[in-house]
């Protein structure tokens, strides 16, 4: 069984999110870009699972220019097999990273597609939905614990409520949740062999891939700077100030 | 609590940017080594560094190690980060290929060196240690001895020490006492004890190789009669692995100001069984070349505890609401400015941002040339990077630990009083950092280093190899119009300098007094012009990257204030300096030692 596992390159978790001045989106240049966590996550757990012998190879792709080269060597030199880049400018939105993902269902034919949950730059938390639905395959979301036999996997989902176990019948979209697993750290000597595995790079185009348009980022602003706080006398006098501000 | 973030921005612009790699390609250590491969170490190190090692800074300080019988043991989470660090292939991130090393660059093994001293001192010192032993060996041992001890080193399954002082000698190692007997099987047998060794005795490996610095019997008085030797914790058995305990035994642990998770210990040998490194009496100069990349490490000691020091006075100092700035409220809805809005704070920030910059840029460039005089195919060329290196290990050394430990002073300082209390946690950082100013050789001696052999050495040209370096900058950024504002004052400096050696040089010839009373102000001359040279490289890689389209421009911009800085608000301290040189070693000396 093959495990295709998507890498978004976002800006990194420790890094102050700044909105550049013309408002046309958020600083990316010189700043430091990792792999979305939870796709990490995804990684880690294809790995754990091929080294269990459940799998025989992890195939990592990003959609992007050719700086997602950097994270797709991360996922090489962490232990994917392979990489594939799908070059592509600009915004990539849900829909068409699932439709591209789907191409490569089609060419890979994977058992788990296994994604992140969300990616923490847009938070979108889609494209693994979005790819079951296209697939007409299973989908099992927010997975914090994933087990497989017999052509089914067992995933603990996390919900609001707390736990919730399905199971689903592969292939299937499988997404990470949070405390699934831990990352490893890469090894160095990994970080030179990755430089010698396979990337494949191919574009949009090449795949067929119609983008999907619907979504218009007309402006970014940073959220509004919090004002001061106001001690009040009474519980009267903070009635009175909530309902003015329309909050009661 | 503090924390601690990898400067990985900072490590890509000195090594993509203000380095020629183009024109080192010939390099055996660059093989390979791409800008993707460059970023991916430095990304995946500090990771390491801040995810692991910061963690266990504090809580390290406070448990400090444990002497139970003759067994140390490190502070809880020591071992399992050592485990992690060999695991993942660090300890042989620049050691050769030839035993299992990654052999890459030194620039990025400085970097990784920088990054673990900032998030933890003292776990630190067990693979710095490690490293300088398993380089004295590659050096200097024979076949033999590299195949039985550096593969296991390198892997970082055994770790090493350097073990020169003891009790009645430390700066003057012509002292030293310890007993090396030969034996028929071409080994010897150690008897004597030594003090303050780092590393001496541990939990984080399976063996310890002591490297020991002992005197056989017929051997001469003094510093000539040195022969250094390989001791192990355990000897090695047939079959490579560990064998019987020797005869070397932890009998002490010192309680110390600062890098208490690091274990320094007394080391007692009696009977233990030593091999022999090249030949007798010729100790001392090989225990040198460990010691000048330890000193090397040690300035980066600096360099790193101060970079740390530094970034949370800047959280501290974003934050802190005191006063109001002197031209008008910054942050009118808040009670009062944070504190960096004050000339003085910014002062104190400046000084350390200037230093951390500009001294790091030195010690990747220094790096570098590292690489080129162990590998480069010119002869020429290794001979030149030699003298570079040659003279900017004392500089390192000593400008390095002695700004460090005034940054984490600085830092302490604009932290006010929550500085000086012990839960904030940048109280460490000064305690850590003041060490570094006296072992590897003290300051003083670094200076004497620097004055006394590396003036002289080879004919000038170890000298010369600096000024060479600031006329060859100067030159090609001459019809930079841009640049007139950063190479005048290096200009100047470099004038100053060179004036000031040929000074210094002259009084020597008629009183060798001079030389010791010029040799630290002429240390910190020389390191100011050496980081004007630095800043000025970095300014015209942040120019040139302004010129381009679209870059980041705010990195580059803050490069170009931050140089400006040096040279307007630190370089001119050179002028004090060679006041106080020319002055002489009269007023040292006039008075009777009674008079003290
Ligand atoms: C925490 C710690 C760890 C250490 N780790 C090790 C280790 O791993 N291995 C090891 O072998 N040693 C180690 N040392 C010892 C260290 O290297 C010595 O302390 C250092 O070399 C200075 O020697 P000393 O203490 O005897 O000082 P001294 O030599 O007594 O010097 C005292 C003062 O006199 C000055 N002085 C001495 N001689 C001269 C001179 N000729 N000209 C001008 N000034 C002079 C010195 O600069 C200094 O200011 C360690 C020490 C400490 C505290």
């Amino acid at each position: 069984m093959k495990i295709l596992v998507t890498l978004k390159r976002v800006v990194d978790y420790n890094v102050r999110v700044r909105v550049k001045s013309d408002g046309s989106g958020v600083e990316t240049d010189g700043v430091k870009m990792s792999i979305n966590p939870f796709d990490e996550i995804a990684l880690e757990e294809a790995l754990r699972i091929k080294e269990r012998g459940e799998a025989e190879e992890v195939i990592v792709a990003s959609i992007g220019g050719d700086e997602v080269q950097q994270q797709l060597r991360t996922g090489l030199a962490m232990g994917a097999d392979r990489a594939i880049q799908v070059s592509a400018d600009g915004d990539v939105q849900p829909l068409t990273a699932a439709r591209t993902f789907l191409k490569l269902v089609e060419k890979e034919e994977p058992g788990i597609v296994f994604l992140g949950k969300q990616a923490i730059d847009d938070d979108a938390n889609q494209t693994g939905q979005m790819l079951a639905a296209l697939w007409d395959r299973p989908q099992a979301t927010f997975a914090s614990k994933v087990e497989l036999a017999d052509g089914k996997a067992t995933v603990a989902r996390e919900v609001d409520s707390g736990l919730e176990t399905i199971e689903v019948d592969l292939p299937a979209v499988l997404t990470s949740d949070l405390r699934l697993n831990e990352p490893r750290f890469v090894k160095l000597p990994e970080i030179m062999k990755a430089k010698r595995k396979p990337l494949e790079t191919l574009s949009l185009e090449d795949l067929g891939v119609e983008r999907a348009g619907g979504i218009e980022a007309v402006s970014y602003e940073p959220p509004p700077q919090r004002g001061g706080g106001k001690v009040v006398e009474s519980v009267d006098e903070l009635v009175s100030e909530l309902k003015s501000k329309g909050l009661l | 609590m503090p924390s601690y973030t990898g400067p990985v921005e900072d490590f890509r612009f000195l090594i993509h940017e203000c380095l020629d790699l183009q024109e080192c390609r010939d390099l055996p250590s660059l093989a390979g080594v791409d800008s993707d491969i460059i970023d991916a170490v430095l990304a995946e190190g500090a990771r390491f560094c801040e995810s692991v090692l910061q963690p266990l800074n504090a809580p390290g300080d406070e448990a400090g190690c444990r002497l139970e019988g003759d067994e140390v043991f490190t502070p809880e989470g020591f071992r399992d980060a050592y485990r992690t660090y060999t695991e993942n292939g660090w300890p042989g991130l620049t050691s050769s290929p030839d035993y299992g090393g990654q052999g890459m660059p030194h620039f990025l093994g400085i970097a990784m060196s920088e990054m673990i001293t900032a998030a933890n001192t003292s776990w630190g010192m067990y693979p710095a240690l490690a490293h300088g032993a398993w380089e004295l060996i590659h050096l200097h041992g024979s076949d033999e001895q590299k195949r039985t001890w550096l593969p296991k080193m390198i892997a970082g399954e055994w770790t090493g020490t350097m073990n020169l002082t003891e009790p009645h000698c430390g700066t003057d190692l012509g002292l030293v006492r310890t007993r090396a007997e030969r034996r028929d099987d071409g080994s010897y047998r150690i008897s004597g004890t030594k003090i303050w060794i780092s590393a001496g005795e541990h939990d984080l490996a399976d063996n310890i190789v002591h490297l020991v610095l002992a005197r056989t019997p017929d051997a001469p008085e003094g510093t000539k009669g040195l022969s250094l030797f390989i001791v192990p914790k355990f000897l090695v058995d047939d079959g490579g692995g560990i064998g019987e305990r020797n005869g070397v035994r932890c009998a002490g642990l010192d309680h110390k100001m600062g890098i208490r998770a690091s274990a320094t210990c007394e080391m007692v040998y009696e009977d233990a069984v030593g091999y022999l490194i090249g030949e007798e009496n010729k100790g001392l100069n090989l225990m040198f070349t460990m010691m000048n990349g330890a000193r090397l490490g040690t300035g980066i000691q600096g360099l790193g505890l101060a970079s740390v020091a530094y970034q949370n006075a800047v959280t501290f100092a974003r934050e802190r609401l005191q006063g109001r700035s002197l031209d008008g409220a910054k942050n009118p809805e808040k009670p009062a400015d944070p504190i960096i809005v004050h000339p003085d704070v910014r002062r104190m920030l400046l000084t350390s941002k200037a230093f951390i910059e500009g001294a790091r840029a030195l010690a990747v460039h220094t790096a570098l040339q590292l690489d080129i005089e162990y590998n480069h195919p010119d002869a020429e060329r290794r001979e030149r990077a030699g003298h570079w290196v040659a003279l900017m290990t004392p500089i390192i050394k000593a400008y390095f630990t002695d700004m460090g430990f005034e940054v984490t002073s600085l830092s302490m300082q604009v932290h006010g009083g929550a500085g000086y209390i012990v839960d904030t946690g940048v109280e460490q950082y000064m305690r850590d950092a003041r060490i570094a100013r006296i072992y590897e050789g003290t300051n003083g001696i670094q200076a004497l280093d620097l004055v006394g052999r590396k003036l002289t050495a080879a004919n000038g040209e170890t000298v010369k190899s600096f000024f060479t370096e600031v006329e060859r900058l100067l030159g090609e950024c001459a019809d930079e119009p841009a640049m007139a504002e950063f190479t005048k004052p290096l200009a100047g400096a470099a004038e100053r300098l060179k004036s000031t050696t040929a000074a210094v040089y002259q009084k020597m010839a008629g009183d060798p007094l001079e030389a010791g009373a010029a040799s630290v102000d002429y240390l910190e001359l020389f390191a100011l012009t050496a980081m004007a040279w630095s800043w000025t490289t970095q300014a015209r890689a942040a120019l040139r990257a302004l010129d381009a389209e679209g870059a980041r421009s705010d990195f580059y911009r803050t490069k170009l204030d931050t140089a400006r800085f040096f040279m307007a608000r630190m370089l001119p301290e050179t002028l004090g300096l060679e006041q106080k040189i020319l002055a002489g070693g009269e007023t040292l000396m006039a008075l009777d030692e009674s008079a003290f």
